[in-house]
């Protein structure tokens, strides 16, 4: 059952674009419950296929990488199978054709990230992240499943497709259980895409191997939360009322995780969690984008930020796999010189994720503060300030990283020396795509005036499901220079500040010492917001004492009473057995049957005397009696 | 046809030739008290084989003298063997297979 993609001339919903509809392909009925059946498939558009080259090209380019990096580690091949099975369950997910796929690629990727993260589970440290994730990864996953219950209750179908036609042909039916689901489902995007308030396990992620950090938590998986709102996204819009308000949950968790993250970043030593906090802010960025409406820019980011992103995770572990295996910046420093290749795809890529002009991230960035600007019916413009401190911040602290990182004096032990070939060619390939990424989805002003306008919007016109979008109503702002120009300036003014007061010790310089307000903030910021001690003393406390005390209880007397009876019955049962049984029946038996055979043998080898004659009269005998016999009876 | 007379002569036969198997002590002897028995079913085949008129009889016949043929030789090699190592043909002296 294939129904053919095509182009379709009807226009709907002021689209200027055509239609384009998904391929979907249902393969098999893989089991039925009750009356309901349960189907196999995929469904393929414009999304899934953007989605598609990002997995694979990143997940190829991070393949290469690894042989370098985990060269000669106990367990490669462990780590090799665990990466490629992560990448399969990535690419199942994204071609999901129903719900119950999603849910099952989704909790595939979860067990995936939480194999790496544990990768080095000799250490403590390394096993406490990956069960963090994989138990924060839980609670939101309990969201997943009641908000695709919901949607099931409503729509009677597990089918994707069916979900968001029936919502866009009929946008203003069940409002409340869109709500409700879509609630629900933000839980499992905030959970999974590192949103607040759990986005705590994501920077404790960082202790599994850089590759996988650069392929699951940062460029693949994480992103799964944006994918799936995207691709659900009648049910979130509709859900949230993203058209018509101008604040919304969505919007908020988005915005505001990507404030806080950014602000996290500062206080970070290590590179990579550095980098983390800066993932949870992009991610931010992205669900803020979907949450004011715009859907082209959030999945454009996605694209963009996979790239620039996993280009800065595989910098920072060849840094790390040439300075002793450190991420500590303290321990870094002027390492310019003697990286060259990881240096300079390392400031690409800041730059792309600072968003300066003409690299990837400032198309997309300022994509997502024009959505933020002119919204859908109203603006954004809380959603705007958010996304403006944030380009400011992002800018700053990829700076401060550059720095501690890169310039200044060596600060390590040992020889610093570049990486090898197999690390430094996929870098240069993703710093090129952090170049160039941007323009799959340029503006057209910006290309008329060189005569391609036709290559304008690409992402826009066919990663777009306008066929679900356009019964939504679903507006494009028009490019808009000013606010570009403020996004720019914006990010560059990030880099002049942190430029001066790093490069030439300018501005408040130990303020942090002094001012009783400044340290007090700077301590809120090292301890995280103190959202690790709310979750371990508080909420795990609260409820794991009580529960280990009854566990306790139960342990000793029920458990272990009913142990020691079992083991006390076990011990007499067997001396019962051993007398009765074994020693009385069997052991009887066996020799009954030994003194039978015996005296048996005994009484027969009478008549095995070893003369022919005598067998041959013992032959004719019987025969000659049961001829008797046989003359008698018949 | 006189079936009764030639079966009688078969059961003689076929009972004198038991009576060698079983009583002569000789080697040889024994073996051609078996040709004895052999015979007698000989005979009885041919007989039925005429008394219904079918060519099958006498076709059996000429198997169970072939298949004699090949015995008795074997049998003479296994007599001419025993003489051979033990100086002796007589069955009474070879009990090895005794248990």
């Amino acid at each position: 059952m294939v129904s053919e993609g095509k182009l379709s001339d009807e226009h709907g919903g002021g689209h200027s674009t055509p239609l384009i509809r998904p391929v979907i392909s249902t393969f098999s009925h893989w089991w039925s419950n009750g009356g309901i059946e349960f189907a196999v498939g995929t469904l393929v558009d414009g999304q899934t296929v953007l989605l598609l080259i990002v997995v694979a090209s990143i997940s190829l380019l991070v393949h290469i990488y690894s042989t370098e990096y985990v060269k000669g580690d106990s367990r490669y091949i462990h780590y090799y199978a665990f990466l490629s099975l992560f990448t399969a369950a990535m690419l199942f997910f994204v071609m999901a054709q129903n719900i119950i796929q999603l849910i099952v690629g989704w909790e595939l990727v979860g067990v995936c990230s939480f194999v790496l993260i544990g990768h080095w589970w000799e250490e403590k440290p390394n096993t406490d992240a990956a069960l963090k994730a994989f138990l924060t990864n839980r609670v939101g996953d309990i969201g997943l499943i009641v908000g695709m219950i919901v949607l099931w209750g409503t729509f009677q179908t597990f089918d994707i497709d069916a979900i968001n036609t029936l919502i866009s042909a009929n946008p203003d039916a069940h409002h409340f259980a869109l709500l409700v689901a879509a609630c629900c489902l933000m839980a499992a995007v905030a959970s999974k895409s590192g949103q607040f308030p759990l986005h705590t396990w994501l920077p404790d992620a960082m202790a599994g191997p850089t590759p996988v950090s650069a392929l699951i938590h940062a460029a693949t998986m994480v992103v799964a939360g944006v994918y799936m709102i995207a691709r659900l996204y009648p049910v979130f819009y509709e859900g949230l009322s993203v058209g018509t308000s101008s604040i919304n949950l969505m919007a908020f968790i988005g915005g505001f995780t990507a404030l806080i993250g950014a602000a996290l970043a500062f206080a970070q030593w290590d590179i990579k969690k550095v980098l983390a906090y800066s993932t949870v802010s992009q991610l931010g960025y992205m669900v803020m984008a979907l949450g004011v409406g715009a859907w082209t820019a959030a999945i454009f980011h996605l694209f963009t930020h996979a790239f620039f992103k996993a280009c800065l995770f595989l910098g920072a572990g060849s840094v790390s796999h040439a300075a002793h295996h450190t991420f500590d910046m303290r321990e870094m420093g002027g390492l310019k010189k003697v990286m060259p290749h990881t240096y300079r795809t390392f400031v690409i890529s800041s730059l792309a994720l600072a968003g300066i002009f003409p690299f990837a991230g400032f198309w997309s960035k300022d994509e997502i503060l024009l959505g933020s600007l002119v919204g859908q019916k109203n603006g954004y413009p809380l959603m705007l300030v958010f996304g403006c401190a944030v380009a400011f911040m992002t800018a700053a602290y990829m700076t401060r990283v550059i720095w501690y990182t890169f310039h200044g004096e060596f600060r390590g032990h040992g020889h610093p020396h570049e990486s090898p070939k197999a690390m430094t060619v996929p870098l240069w390939i993703l710093a090129g795509m952090a170049v160039l990424a941007g323009a799959f989805n340029l503006p057209g002003p910006v290309l008329e005036p060189i005569g391609l306008e036709g290559l304008a919007h690409r992402i826009q016109t066919y990663a777009e499901p306008s066929v679900y979008l356009s019964g939504l109503g679903l507006s494009h702002p028009d490019p808009s220079l000013s606010m570009a120009l403020i996004g720019l300036a914006l990010a560059i003014s990030g880099i002049v500040v942190t430029y001066l007061y790093y490069w030439r010790r300018v501005g408040l310089h130990g303020l942090t010492e002094r001012n009783r307000y400044a340290k007090n903030g700077y301590t809120l910021l090292e301890n995280k917001y103190y959202l690790d001690h709310l979750y371990n003393d508080v909420v795990v406390q609260t409820i794991k004492r009580p529960i280990a005390n009854w566990a306790n209880r139960f342990n000793q007397n029920v458990l272990d009473g009913a142990v020691n009876t079992a083991g006390e019955t076990a011990r007499d049962t067997g001396r019962w057995i051993y007398k009765w049984i074994d020693q009385g029946a069997i052991d009887g038996s066996v020799n009954a049957a030994a003194r039978g055979a015996d005296s048996s043998g005994e009484s027969l080898r009478v008549i095995q005397s070893g003369k022919v004659q005598n067998y041959g009269q013992l032959l004719f005998g019987s025969a000659a009696v049961l001829a008797i016999v046989f003359v008698i009876v018949v | 046809m006189l079936l009764n007379q030639f079966l009688i002569l078969g059961a003689f036969l076929f009972a004198v030739g038991v009576y060698g198997v079983l009583a002569r002590r000789n080697g040889v002897m024994v073996l051609m008290s078996i040709e004895l028995m052999l015979n007698a079913v000989n005979i009885n085949l041919v007989v039925f084989g005429v008394q219904h008129g079918v060519v099958s009889g006498q076709a059996f016949a000429l198997f169970v003298i072939a298949v004699a043929a090949a015995e008795v030789g074997v049998g003479l090699a296994i007599v001419l063997l025993l003489y051979r190592n033990r100086t002796s043909i007589d069955v009474e002296d070879f009990d090895l297979m005794r248990g």
